[in-house]
Protein backbone atom coordinates (compact mmCIF):
# COMPACT_ATOMS: atom_id res chain seq x y z
CA UNK A 1 0.00 0.00 0.00
CA UNK A 2 1.37 3.43 -0.83
CA UNK A 3 0.14 7.00 -0.48
CA UNK A 4 -0.02 9.52 2.30
CA UNK A 5 -2.05 9.53 5.48
CA UNK A 6 -5.19 11.61 4.97
CA UNK A 7 -5.28 14.09 7.85
CA UNK A 8 -8.55 15.92 8.51
CA UNK A 9 -7.14 18.75 10.61
CA UNK A 10 -9.87 21.31 9.95
CA UNK A 11 -12.26 19.47 12.26
CA UNK A 12 -12.46 17.61 15.58
CA UNK A 13 -12.80 13.89 16.19
CA UNK A 14 -15.71 11.96 14.66
CA UNK A 15 -18.80 11.77 16.85
CA UNK A 16 -20.58 8.42 17.24
CA UNK A 17 -22.86 9.04 14.29
CA UNK A 18 -20.04 10.16 12.04
CA UNK A 19 -17.98 7.13 13.06
CA UNK A 20 -20.84 4.79 12.12
CA UNK A 21 -21.14 6.63 8.78
CA UNK A 22 -17.38 6.31 8.21
CA UNK A 23 -17.55 2.53 8.76
CA UNK A 24 -20.59 2.26 6.48
CA UNK A 25 -18.68 4.02 3.69
CA UNK A 26 -16.13 1.16 3.60
CA UNK A 27 -18.73 -1.62 3.35
CA UNK A 28 -18.80 -2.68 -0.31
CA UNK A 29 -22.14 -2.68 -2.14
CA UNK A 30 -23.72 -6.11 -2.29
CA UNK A 31 -21.82 -7.56 0.66
CA UNK A 32 -23.09 -9.89 3.35
CA UNK A 33 -22.49 -8.16 6.68
CA UNK A 34 -22.89 -8.92 10.39
CA UNK A 35 -23.07 -5.95 12.74
CA UNK A 36 -22.23 -6.69 16.37
CA UNK A 37 -24.46 -5.64 19.23
CA UNK A 38 -24.19 -2.10 20.63
CA UNK A 39 -22.55 0.64 18.60
CA UNK A 40 -21.87 -1.49 15.48
CA UNK A 41 -25.64 -1.95 15.05
CA UNK A 42 -25.91 1.79 14.24
CA UNK A 43 -23.81 1.30 11.08
CA UNK A 44 -26.99 -0.04 9.43
CA UNK A 45 -28.54 3.44 9.63
CA UNK A 46 -25.79 4.78 7.37
CA UNK A 47 -25.75 2.18 4.60
CA UNK A 48 -26.69 3.76 1.27
CA UNK A 49 -30.20 2.92 0.09
CA UNK A 50 -29.85 0.53 -2.81
CA UNK A 51 -26.39 -0.60 -1.73
CA UNK A 52 -27.66 -4.18 -1.75
CA UNK A 53 -25.93 -4.96 1.55
CA UNK A 54 -27.55 -8.02 3.16
CA UNK A 55 -27.48 -8.06 6.95
CA UNK A 56 -26.96 -11.32 8.82
CA UNK A 57 -27.96 -11.80 12.44
CA UNK A 58 -26.37 -14.64 14.42
CA UNK A 59 -29.70 -15.85 15.77
CA UNK A 60 -30.60 -17.19 12.36
CA UNK A 61 -31.54 -14.69 9.68
CA UNK A 62 -30.28 -13.09 6.47
CA UNK A 63 -32.08 -10.06 5.07
CA UNK A 64 -32.70 -8.39 8.41
CA UNK A 65 -34.50 -5.06 8.14
CA UNK A 66 -34.61 -2.01 10.44
CA UNK A 67 -35.87 -2.02 14.02
CA UNK A 68 -39.56 -2.92 14.38
CA UNK A 69 -41.96 -0.34 15.77
CA UNK A 70 -45.61 -0.41 16.82
CA UNK A 71 -47.60 -3.17 15.14
CA UNK A 72 -44.47 -4.54 13.47
CA UNK A 73 -43.13 -5.83 16.79
CA UNK A 74 -43.07 -9.64 16.81
CA UNK A 75 -41.23 -11.30 19.70
CA UNK A 76 -40.26 -14.19 17.41
CA UNK A 77 -38.32 -11.77 15.19
CA UNK A 78 -35.36 -10.25 17.02
CA UNK A 79 -31.72 -9.38 16.40
CA UNK A 80 -28.58 -10.49 18.24
CA UNK A 81 -29.19 -7.79 20.84
CA UNK A 82 -32.69 -9.29 21.33
CA UNK A 83 -34.40 -6.15 20.02
CA UNK A 84 -37.41 -6.58 17.68
CA UNK A 85 -36.50 -6.14 14.01
CA UNK A 86 -38.20 -6.54 10.63
CA UNK A 87 -37.60 -8.79 7.64
CA UNK A 88 -36.86 -7.53 4.13
CA UNK A 89 -38.10 -9.19 0.92
CA UNK A 90 -35.76 -12.10 0.18
CA UNK A 91 -35.00 -12.77 3.84
CA UNK A 92 -34.29 -16.29 5.07
CA UNK A 93 -34.31 -18.04 8.43
CA UNK A 94 -32.03 -20.88 9.51
CA UNK A 95 -30.96 -22.67 12.67
CA UNK A 96 -27.95 -21.84 14.81
CA UNK A 97 -25.53 -24.41 13.37
CA UNK A 98 -26.16 -23.03 9.87
CA UNK A 99 -25.96 -19.46 11.13
CA UNK A 100 -22.53 -20.08 12.64
CA UNK A 101 -21.41 -22.03 9.56
CA UNK A 102 -22.09 -18.75 7.73
CA UNK A 103 -20.00 -16.87 10.30
CA UNK A 104 -17.16 -19.32 10.88
CA UNK A 105 -17.00 -20.65 7.34
CA UNK A 106 -15.85 -17.41 5.72
CA UNK A 107 -19.15 -16.63 4.04
CA UNK A 108 -19.62 -13.14 5.51
CA UNK A 109 -17.79 -10.36 3.67
CA UNK A 110 -17.59 -8.02 6.64
CA UNK A 111 -18.32 -8.04 10.34
CA UNK A 112 -18.21 -4.95 12.54
CA UNK A 113 -17.40 -5.41 16.23
CA UNK A 114 -16.84 -3.20 19.25
CA UNK A 115 -13.71 -3.56 21.38
CA UNK A 116 -12.13 -2.93 24.76
CA UNK A 117 -8.66 -3.16 23.22
CA UNK A 118 -6.92 -3.94 19.95
CA UNK A 119 -3.21 -4.77 19.79
CA UNK A 120 -0.71 -3.56 17.19
CA UNK A 121 -0.83 -7.06 15.66
CA UNK A 122 -4.58 -6.92 15.27
CA UNK A 123 -5.46 -9.02 18.32
CA UNK A 124 -8.97 -8.23 19.57
CA UNK A 125 -10.23 -8.09 23.17
CA UNK A 126 -13.94 -7.38 23.45
CA UNK A 127 -15.68 -10.01 25.58
CA UNK A 128 -14.40 -9.89 29.14
CA UNK A 129 -12.65 -7.41 31.38
CA UNK A 130 -11.23 -10.26 33.45
CA UNK A 131 -12.32 -8.49 36.65
CA UNK A 132 -12.93 -11.01 39.46
CA UNK A 133 -16.59 -10.04 39.97
CA UNK A 134 -17.35 -9.74 36.24
CA UNK A 135 -19.70 -12.30 34.74
CA UNK A 136 -18.12 -13.34 31.47
CA UNK A 137 -20.26 -13.51 28.31
CA UNK A 138 -18.88 -14.23 24.85
CA UNK A 139 -21.85 -14.85 22.56
CA UNK A 140 -20.82 -15.02 18.91
CA UNK A 141 -17.87 -12.61 19.13
CA UNK A 142 -15.14 -15.27 18.87
CA UNK A 143 -16.80 -16.94 15.89
CA UNK A 144 -17.17 -13.63 14.03
CA UNK A 145 -13.65 -12.50 14.86
CA UNK A 146 -12.05 -15.51 13.19
CA UNK A 147 -14.68 -16.17 10.54
CA UNK A 148 -15.58 -13.08 8.54
CA UNK A 149 -13.48 -12.21 5.45
CA UNK A 150 -12.94 -8.68 6.82
CA UNK A 151 -13.14 -7.83 10.50
CA UNK A 152 -13.82 -4.16 11.19
CA UNK A 153 -13.62 -2.85 14.74
CA UNK A 154 -15.10 0.44 15.92
CA UNK A 155 -14.24 2.08 19.25
CA UNK A 156 -12.88 5.31 20.71
CA UNK A 157 -9.09 5.31 20.44
CA UNK A 158 -8.65 6.45 24.03
CA UNK A 159 -10.52 5.45 27.20
CA UNK A 160 -12.19 8.17 29.26
CA UNK A 161 -9.05 8.44 31.41
CA UNK A 162 -6.93 8.99 28.29
CA UNK A 163 -5.41 5.49 28.20
CA UNK A 164 -4.95 4.24 24.62
CA UNK A 165 -7.10 1.27 23.62
CA UNK A 166 -4.78 0.45 20.73
CA UNK A 167 -2.00 -1.24 22.69
CA UNK A 168 1.22 -3.21 22.23
CA UNK A 169 -0.31 -6.24 24.00
CA UNK A 170 -3.93 -6.57 25.08
CA UNK A 171 -4.28 -6.74 28.87
CA UNK A 172 -7.88 -7.94 28.63
CA UNK A 173 -8.57 -11.57 27.61
CA UNK A 174 -8.46 -12.04 23.84
CA UNK A 175 -11.42 -12.66 21.57
CA UNK A 176 -9.24 -13.53 18.58
CA UNK A 177 -5.56 -13.50 17.64
CA UNK A 178 -4.43 -11.23 14.78
CA UNK A 179 -7.97 -11.10 13.42
CA UNK A 180 -8.63 -7.35 13.00
CA UNK A 181 -8.33 -5.93 9.47
CA UNK A 182 -9.48 -2.35 10.06
CA UNK A 183 -9.87 -0.26 13.18
CA UNK A 184 -12.23 2.73 12.99
CA UNK A 185 -11.94 5.20 15.82
CA UNK A 186 -13.03 8.75 16.56
CA UNK A 187 -9.58 10.09 15.71
CA UNK A 188 -8.05 7.61 13.25
CA UNK A 189 -8.67 4.80 10.80
CA UNK A 190 -5.97 2.14 11.10
CA UNK A 191 -5.27 -0.84 8.84
CA UNK A 192 -3.60 -4.09 9.89
CA UNK A 193 -1.50 -6.12 7.49
CA UNK A 194 1.26 -8.72 7.61
CA UNK A 195 3.80 -6.01 8.47
CA UNK A 196 1.75 -4.43 11.23
CA UNK A 197 -0.55 -1.46 11.79
CA UNK A 198 -0.65 1.67 9.66
CA UNK A 199 -2.64 4.89 10.01
CA UNK A 200 -4.79 5.59 6.94
CA UNK A 201 -6.72 8.62 8.10
CA UNK A 202 -6.90 10.97 11.08
CA UNK A 203 -9.59 13.30 12.39
CA UNK A 204 -8.66 16.41 14.36
CA UNK A 205 -5.14 15.22 15.10
CA UNK A 206 -1.91 14.98 13.12
CA UNK A 207 -0.59 11.49 12.44
CA UNK A 208 2.76 12.48 13.95
CA UNK A 209 1.03 13.44 17.22
CA UNK A 210 -0.89 10.15 17.23
CA UNK A 211 2.36 8.20 16.93
CA UNK A 212 3.61 10.01 20.07
CA UNK A 213 0.47 9.14 22.03
CA UNK A 214 0.47 5.44 21.17
CA UNK A 215 2.88 2.79 22.40
CA UNK A 216 2.44 0.82 19.19
CA UNK A 217 4.77 0.68 16.20
CA UNK A 218 2.94 2.19 13.22
CA UNK A 219 4.04 1.72 9.64
CA UNK A 220 4.52 4.95 7.70
CA UNK A 221 2.38 4.23 4.64
CA UNK A 222 3.87 7.11 2.67
CA UNK A 223 7.26 5.36 2.93
CA UNK A 224 5.89 1.89 2.19
CA UNK A 225 6.24 0.18 -1.18
CA UNK B 1 -42.55 -43.00 17.24
CA UNK B 2 -43.53 -39.57 18.42
CA UNK B 3 -45.91 -39.49 21.35
CA UNK B 4 -48.51 -36.72 21.53
CA UNK B 5 -48.94 -35.69 25.18
CA UNK B 6 -52.12 -34.23 26.63
CA UNK B 7 -50.34 -31.96 29.11
CA UNK B 8 -46.93 -30.43 29.67
CA UNK B 9 -46.70 -32.39 32.95
CA UNK B 10 -47.06 -35.62 30.98
CA UNK B 11 -44.50 -34.35 28.47
CA UNK B 12 -41.74 -33.81 31.06
CA UNK B 13 -42.50 -36.93 33.14
CA UNK B 14 -39.46 -39.07 33.83
CA UNK B 15 -36.74 -36.39 33.62
CA UNK B 16 -34.22 -37.59 36.19
CA UNK B 17 -32.14 -35.83 38.82
CA UNK B 18 -28.70 -34.99 37.44
CA UNK B 19 -29.93 -34.91 33.83
CA UNK B 20 -28.38 -32.71 31.16
CA UNK B 21 -31.22 -30.64 29.71
CA UNK B 22 -30.81 -28.75 26.43
CA UNK B 23 -33.11 -25.73 26.49
CA UNK B 24 -33.91 -23.96 23.21
CA UNK B 25 -34.32 -20.26 22.71
CA UNK B 26 -32.31 -17.12 22.17
CA UNK B 27 -33.44 -14.75 24.88
CA UNK B 28 -37.19 -15.35 24.98
CA UNK B 29 -37.58 -16.16 21.25
CA UNK B 30 -38.03 -19.93 21.02
CA UNK B 31 -37.82 -20.36 24.79
CA UNK B 32 -39.98 -23.41 25.74
CA UNK B 33 -41.50 -21.62 28.73
CA UNK B 34 -44.45 -24.01 29.26
CA UNK B 35 -42.13 -27.03 29.37
CA UNK B 36 -39.77 -25.26 31.79
CA UNK B 37 -42.72 -24.43 34.07
CA UNK B 38 -43.68 -28.11 33.93
CA UNK B 39 -40.11 -29.12 34.76
CA UNK B 40 -40.23 -26.85 37.82
CA UNK B 41 -43.40 -28.69 38.96
CA UNK B 42 -41.91 -32.07 38.06
CA UNK B 43 -39.09 -31.59 40.56
CA UNK B 44 -35.94 -32.97 38.91
CA UNK B 45 -32.89 -31.36 40.47
CA UNK B 46 -29.10 -31.17 40.22
CA UNK B 47 -29.58 -30.45 36.51
CA UNK B 48 -27.06 -29.30 33.95
CA UNK B 49 -28.76 -26.83 31.62
CA UNK B 50 -27.39 -26.08 28.16
CA UNK B 51 -28.89 -22.89 26.76
CA UNK B 52 -27.63 -19.82 24.92
CA UNK B 53 -28.58 -17.53 27.81
CA UNK B 54 -28.92 -18.15 31.52
CA UNK B 55 -32.47 -16.91 32.02
CA UNK B 56 -34.29 -13.60 31.71
CA UNK B 57 -36.30 -11.86 34.40
CA UNK B 58 -37.93 -14.10 37.00
CA UNK B 59 -39.81 -16.59 34.82
CA UNK B 60 -38.96 -19.62 32.70
CA UNK B 61 -35.33 -20.67 32.95
CA UNK B 62 -34.65 -17.96 35.55
CA UNK B 63 -37.38 -19.49 37.75
CA UNK B 64 -35.80 -22.96 37.39
CA UNK B 65 -32.47 -21.47 38.48
CA UNK B 66 -34.09 -19.56 41.35
CA UNK B 67 -35.68 -22.80 42.57
CA UNK B 68 -32.16 -24.16 43.10
CA UNK B 69 -32.57 -26.99 40.63
CA UNK B 70 -29.63 -26.27 38.36
CA UNK B 71 -26.09 -27.28 39.29
CA UNK B 72 -24.39 -26.08 36.14
CA UNK B 73 -25.15 -23.86 33.16
CA UNK B 74 -23.43 -24.33 29.81
CA UNK B 75 -24.04 -21.18 27.78
CA UNK B 76 -22.54 -18.46 25.62
CA UNK B 77 -24.10 -15.29 26.99
CA UNK B 78 -25.27 -15.39 30.62
CA UNK B 79 -24.85 -11.67 31.34
CA UNK B 80 -27.85 -9.63 30.25
CA UNK B 81 -29.70 -6.63 31.58
CA UNK B 82 -32.31 -8.94 33.15
CA UNK B 83 -30.18 -11.94 34.19
CA UNK B 84 -30.23 -11.03 37.90
CA UNK B 85 -31.16 -14.55 39.04
CA UNK B 86 -28.14 -16.15 37.38
CA UNK B 87 -25.88 -13.23 38.33
CA UNK B 88 -26.72 -13.64 42.02
CA UNK B 89 -26.27 -17.44 42.05
CA UNK B 90 -22.98 -17.12 40.16
CA UNK B 91 -21.58 -14.45 42.47
CA UNK B 92 -22.61 -16.53 45.49
CA UNK B 93 -20.79 -19.53 44.02
CA UNK B 94 -24.00 -21.55 43.93
CA UNK B 95 -23.94 -22.35 40.25
CA UNK B 96 -21.22 -23.56 37.93
CA UNK B 97 -20.72 -21.90 34.54
CA UNK B 98 -19.12 -23.38 31.43
CA UNK B 99 -18.85 -20.49 29.01
CA UNK B 100 -18.84 -21.65 25.37
CA UNK B 101 -18.61 -19.46 22.26
CA UNK B 102 -22.05 -19.49 20.66
CA UNK B 103 -21.00 -21.24 17.45
CA UNK B 104 -19.20 -23.93 19.44
CA UNK B 105 -22.32 -24.44 21.53
CA UNK B 106 -24.35 -25.04 18.35
CA UNK B 107 -21.71 -27.13 16.60
CA UNK B 108 -20.95 -29.29 19.65
CA UNK B 109 -24.64 -30.20 19.82
CA UNK B 110 -24.77 -30.70 16.07
CA UNK B 111 -21.80 -33.08 16.44
CA UNK B 112 -23.59 -34.98 19.21
CA UNK B 113 -26.66 -35.42 17.02
CA UNK B 114 -24.63 -36.37 13.97
CA UNK B 115 -22.47 -39.01 15.65
CA UNK B 116 -19.23 -37.01 15.41
CA UNK B 117 -16.64 -37.94 18.08
CA UNK B 118 -15.01 -34.49 18.25
CA UNK B 119 -13.97 -31.79 15.78
CA UNK B 120 -11.28 -29.17 15.25
CA UNK B 121 -12.60 -25.61 15.30
CA UNK B 122 -10.70 -22.31 14.88
CA UNK B 123 -13.02 -20.35 17.20
CA UNK B 124 -11.32 -19.31 20.42
CA UNK B 125 -7.82 -20.46 19.41
CA UNK B 126 -5.26 -18.56 21.48
CA UNK B 127 -7.86 -17.35 23.99
CA UNK B 128 -8.81 -18.13 27.59
CA UNK B 129 -11.69 -20.34 26.40
CA UNK B 130 -9.28 -22.73 24.64
CA UNK B 131 -6.96 -23.13 27.65
CA UNK B 132 -6.24 -26.77 28.46
CA UNK B 133 -7.76 -27.97 25.20
CA UNK B 134 -5.91 -29.96 22.58
CA UNK B 135 -4.93 -27.87 19.55
CA UNK B 136 -3.64 -28.70 16.13
CA UNK B 137 -2.28 -26.64 13.25
CA UNK B 138 -3.99 -27.55 9.99
CA UNK B 139 -2.84 -25.82 6.80
CA UNK B 140 -1.07 -23.19 8.88
CA UNK B 141 -4.04 -22.30 11.05
CA UNK B 142 -4.58 -23.22 14.70
CA UNK B 143 -7.67 -25.25 15.59
CA UNK B 144 -9.05 -26.36 18.96
CA UNK B 145 -10.44 -29.84 19.60
CA UNK B 146 -14.09 -29.54 20.67
CA UNK B 147 -16.21 -32.38 22.03
CA UNK B 148 -19.92 -33.02 21.48
CA UNK B 149 -22.58 -31.94 23.96
CA UNK B 150 -25.19 -34.66 24.41
CA UNK B 151 -28.43 -34.01 26.23
CA UNK B 152 -30.46 -36.52 28.17
CA UNK B 153 -33.41 -34.32 27.32
CA UNK B 154 -34.03 -31.40 24.93
CA UNK B 155 -36.84 -28.94 25.60
CA UNK B 156 -37.73 -27.17 22.35
CA UNK B 157 -40.41 -24.76 21.19
CA UNK B 158 -41.66 -25.01 17.61
CA UNK B 159 -44.56 -23.42 15.76
CA UNK B 160 -46.45 -26.35 14.24
CA UNK B 161 -46.05 -30.13 14.54
CA UNK B 162 -47.85 -32.90 12.75
CA UNK B 163 -48.68 -36.19 14.48
CA UNK B 164 -45.50 -37.71 13.00
CA UNK B 165 -43.47 -35.18 14.99
CA UNK B 166 -42.39 -33.17 11.97
CA UNK B 167 -41.76 -29.57 12.98
CA UNK B 168 -41.75 -26.11 11.49
CA UNK B 169 -40.60 -23.07 13.42
CA UNK B 170 -41.37 -19.38 13.32
CA UNK B 171 -38.88 -16.68 12.27
CA UNK B 172 -35.86 -16.26 14.59
CA UNK B 173 -37.56 -18.43 17.23
CA UNK B 174 -36.06 -21.37 15.29
CA UNK B 175 -32.51 -20.68 16.59
CA UNK B 176 -31.19 -23.69 18.59
CA UNK B 177 -34.33 -25.84 18.31
CA UNK B 178 -33.44 -27.96 15.26
CA UNK B 179 -29.91 -28.61 16.53
CA UNK B 180 -30.96 -29.49 20.08
CA UNK B 181 -33.69 -31.80 18.77
CA UNK B 182 -30.99 -33.99 17.22
CA UNK B 183 -28.65 -33.98 20.23
CA UNK B 184 -30.76 -35.42 23.06
CA UNK B 185 -31.81 -38.92 24.01
CA UNK B 186 -35.34 -37.60 24.46
CA UNK B 187 -36.62 -34.51 22.65
CA UNK B 188 -39.73 -32.86 24.04
CA UNK B 189 -41.40 -30.14 21.98
CA UNK B 190 -44.08 -27.59 22.79
CA UNK B 191 -45.96 -26.28 19.77
CA UNK B 192 -48.62 -23.71 19.09
CA UNK B 193 -50.54 -26.05 16.83
CA UNK B 194 -50.80 -29.76 15.99
CA UNK B 195 -51.93 -30.88 12.53
CA UNK B 196 -52.68 -34.20 10.88
CA UNK B 197 -50.03 -36.01 8.80
CA UNK B 198 -50.02 -34.56 5.29
CA UNK B 199 -50.96 -31.06 6.41
CA UNK B 200 -47.33 -29.94 6.49
CA UNK B 201 -45.60 -29.72 3.11
CA UNK B 202 -42.74 -32.25 3.39
CA UNK B 203 -40.53 -29.76 1.52
CA UNK B 204 -40.76 -27.23 4.33
CA UNK B 205 -40.34 -29.54 7.34
CA UNK B 206 -37.34 -28.26 9.32
CA UNK B 207 -37.04 -30.98 11.96
CA UNK B 208 -38.10 -34.45 10.78
CA UNK B 209 -40.16 -36.40 13.29
CA UNK B 210 -37.46 -39.02 13.85
CA UNK B 211 -35.76 -36.49 16.16
CA UNK B 212 -38.90 -35.80 18.18
CA UNK B 213 -40.07 -38.02 21.07
CA UNK B 214 -42.91 -36.08 22.65
CA UNK B 215 -45.10 -33.19 21.49
CA UNK B 216 -47.46 -31.11 23.55
CA UNK B 217 -49.72 -28.35 22.28
CA UNK B 218 -49.53 -25.18 24.35
CA UNK B 219 -51.76 -23.14 22.07
CA UNK B 220 -51.27 -19.66 20.78
CA UNK B 221 -50.36 -18.19 24.13
CA UNK B 222 -47.64 -15.69 23.45
CA UNK B 223 -47.88 -16.40 19.74
CA UNK B 224 -48.48 -13.20 17.83
CA UNK B 225 -49.31 -14.96 14.55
Amino acid sequence: MSGAVIEHLDRGPLDRDELAARVARDIPAGSYVNLGIGQPTTVADHLRPGSGVVLHTENGMLGMGPAATGDQIDLDLINAGKAPVTELPGASYFHHADSFAIMRGGHLDVCVLGAFQVSGRGDLANWHTGAPDAIPAVGGAMDLAIGAKSVFVMMTLFAKDGTPKLVRECTYPLTGVGCVDRLYTDVAVIAFGPRGASVLETYGIAASRLVELLDVPLIDISAAD
Amino acid sequence: MTEICATTDEAVAGIEDGATVLVGGFGLAGMPSALIDALIRQGATNLTVVCNNAGNGDTGLAALLAAGRVRKVVCSFPRQSDSWVFDRLYREGRIELELVPQGNLAERMRAAGAGIGAFYCPTGAGTLLAEGKETRVIDGREYVLEHPIHGDVALVKAHVADRMGNLVYRKTARNFGPVMATAATSTIVEVHRLVEPGALDPEVVVTPGIFVDRVVVTGDQGDPA
